[in-house]
């Protein structure tokens, strides 16, 4: 084992002591791309020419003084994010061949912070579904199990940094995401407060809940990464304007005093046994560390699948009408315009974003609209102050990140709502608009990871990392790693 | 009740042609997550303000001053069709 088992903070240290040049760690990450890639597949697109080009300008910024913390750290790209002159694909036929002409803004950070784009990585096709298996371009297999799914839709960057193909990635998290991938294989995921990273050159699936973040192997890889990502951009109107703050001040400060609240809604009867023993654990760690965990209720809880379901296909089936064959993507011909565009999309499009976007199309229509689209807005307002009511009691919350471990590839594609059911913990952090970090809290006794995440306050991502950053120095978790 | 009708007329709001089979599948595969959400409507939302978006944003503009914008080379580079710089698309008119 090489350089590529090293964490970001790590490399970054061993990059400005002059250990090994940036050229040699990008080679050595991409040798265990060739090694484990025939059977995990998280990538789409491999760049390793223009990685190897940017390794040495890398090693130039090192040498001149000017380099920043991810200057040289070998990184992957989820593959909904624009990159110029690297095709984005989505995962979708639609847009198979399709070469952005510009950049994303995180794209762009990171390519000022000197960082080393690995490739793009596989996605649930436009990052609908839970398992990485809908992708146009064949399933991403977990890690930890080949037989299993990585969890989904940026089950790709998951897979790339369990499997030590990557330092670390990013990927987008509209109802999970990041996070349940993130818990699926063993690595820890930060889905953003709403607006605090641009999502100028994400390709869009539900504006109003859409996130990019960090995917990394400790916490405090995750913040390095969140600190170059975040902040106000004047090219995305839903930018927050206020700082983001950079979390990893602070983040070693300890959890003494800082209440954590369960939400008795995550913990019901029925649950994986194993689940509810390992994140009611890793909670009695963070009370042993000092903080202090109060019962909290987040009483619409159950309703928060039905609200994300309506909402999250209403702003897609709007977002994605884009795709008509015209401007960019896929084309198939016909004499006439609409049944030209109709076809295009029969055949650009597979079967769930199809779905996707019958039911957001239905939720909008007339007749409709005030019964499923208004409905679920308001009740987004209730589940919304389900959270502000909590949070004036507790700092962070604390809940499992997916209901199981990884389940095996093939178990839920046949039925769409057991595939939903994967989303029941995360989805309400969207909906709310607050900062979730997943990080490892386990393994189940077949030897599959199982996931803890903190919830916390709009721009609390400080608290997380603390907390997050504390139980991983008390616990082992990270440490473990899959064996291919 | 979701009908195969429903399923047809929501295809062509959505311009998506389908497959006699895929909309049998649908109006199943919709009806049964329709039905799920059925729960909403236990809900007293009466006075409830809607969130579309959690941000307390509004109709955020930039300055009025010319910038660059994309060159028409690079808005067309990935047009399946183009002519004399403007994207061509089949006939719209019948007749």
């Amino acid at each position: 084992m090489g350089l590529e088992t090293l964490t970001i903070a790590e490399a970054a240290e061993g990059l400005e002591a002059r250990k090994f040049s940036a050229v040699e760690l990008t080679r050595a990450v991409q040798a265990r791309i060739e090694a484990v890639e025939p059977r995990v597949k998280a990538y789409v697109t491999l760049t390793a020419e223009a990685a190897l080009k940017q390794a040495e300008a890398a090693d130039a910024r090192l040498k001149a003084g000017t380099a920043e913390p991810l200057t040289g750290i070998p990184l992957a790209l989820k593959d909904n994010m624009s990159t110029a002159g690297v095709r984005t694909t989505c995962s979708s036929r639609m847009l198979e061949d399709y070469v952005p002409v510009w950049d994303a803004t995180v794209v762009q950070r990171l390519r000022a912070a000197g960082a080393v784009m690995l490739g793009k990585t596989n996605l649930d096709e436009f990052a609908m579904g839970s398992s990485t298996e809908n992708s146009a371009f064949g399933a991403t297999r977990n890690p930890w199990d080949l037989a299993c799914v990585p969890g989904g839709s940026s089950g790709g960057s998951a897979a790339a940094v369990a499997s030590l193909s990557a330092l670390g990635a990013l990927g987008s998290d509209t109802g999970g995401s990041i996070r349940q991938p993130a818990a699926c294989c063993g690595v820890v995921g930060l889905k953003p407060t709403y607006g605090r990273v641009s999502r100028y050159g994400l390709i869009a699936f539900a504006s109003s809940l859409d996130q990019i973040g960090p995917l990394a192997r400790t916490v405090r890889d995750a913040a390095m990464l969140d600190a170059a990502i975040a902040g106000h951009d004047p090219r995305d109107a839903t930018s927050a304007p206020q700082a983001a703050g950079d979390c990893l001040q602070g983040m070693e400060g300890g959890v003494k005093g800082l209440k954590v609240g369960l939400p008795k809604e995550y913990f019901v009867p029925g649950m994986d046994p194993e689940v509810e023993a390992a994140v009611k654990a890793a909670v009695a760690k963070l009370e042993a560390l000092g903080a202090q965990v109060l019962p909290i209720s987040l009483p619409h809880s159950e309703h928060c699948l039905s609200v994300y379901y309506l909402l999250a296909t209403a702003e897609a089936s709007s977002n994605l009408a884009r795709f008509d064959g015209v401007q960019y993507g896929l084309r198939v011909p016909e004499p006439s315009y609409v049944p030209m565009i109709m076809k295009t999309r029969a055949q650009g499009f597979g079967p769930e974003v199809k779905r996707r976007i019958m039911l957001g199309t239905y939720a909008l229509s007339a007749g409709y609209y005030d019964a499923y689209y208004l409905k679920a807005l308001k009740v987004r307002t209730l589940i919304k102050r389900d959270f502000d009511q909590a949070f004036e009691k507790v700092d962070i919350i604390a809940t499992p990140t997916a209901p199981t471990p990884a389940f095996r590839a093939g178990e839920k594609t046949s039925d769409p709502l057991t595939m939903y059911l994967s989303d029941i913990f995360t989805i309400s952090v969207n909906l709310a608009g607050l900062p979730g970090l997943a990080l490892p809290c386990g393994l189940s006794s077949a030897g599959l990871p199982i996931g803890l995440q903190l919830i916390g306050k709009p721009f609390g991502e400080p608290a997380l990392f603390r907390a997050g950053y504390a139980y991983e120095q008390a616990t082992e978790w990270h440490t473990k790693t899959a064996k291919l | 009740m979701l009908t195969i009708k429903d399923v047809e007329h929501v295809a062509r709001l959505a311009r998506l042609e389908l497959g006699e089979g895929e909309k049998q599948a649908m109006t199943q595969q919709l009806g049964a997550i329709l039905g799920y959400a059925e729960s909403l409507n236990a809900l007293d939302v009466r006075g409830v303000e809607p969130t579309a978006h959690v941000l307390p944003l509004k109709n955020v503009l930039r300055p009025d001053v010319l910038q660059p914008s994309l060159a028409r080379e690079q808005a067309l580079a990935n047009a399946p069709d183009a002519a004399k710089g403007c994207f061509r698309v089949p006939k719209i008119l019948e007749g």
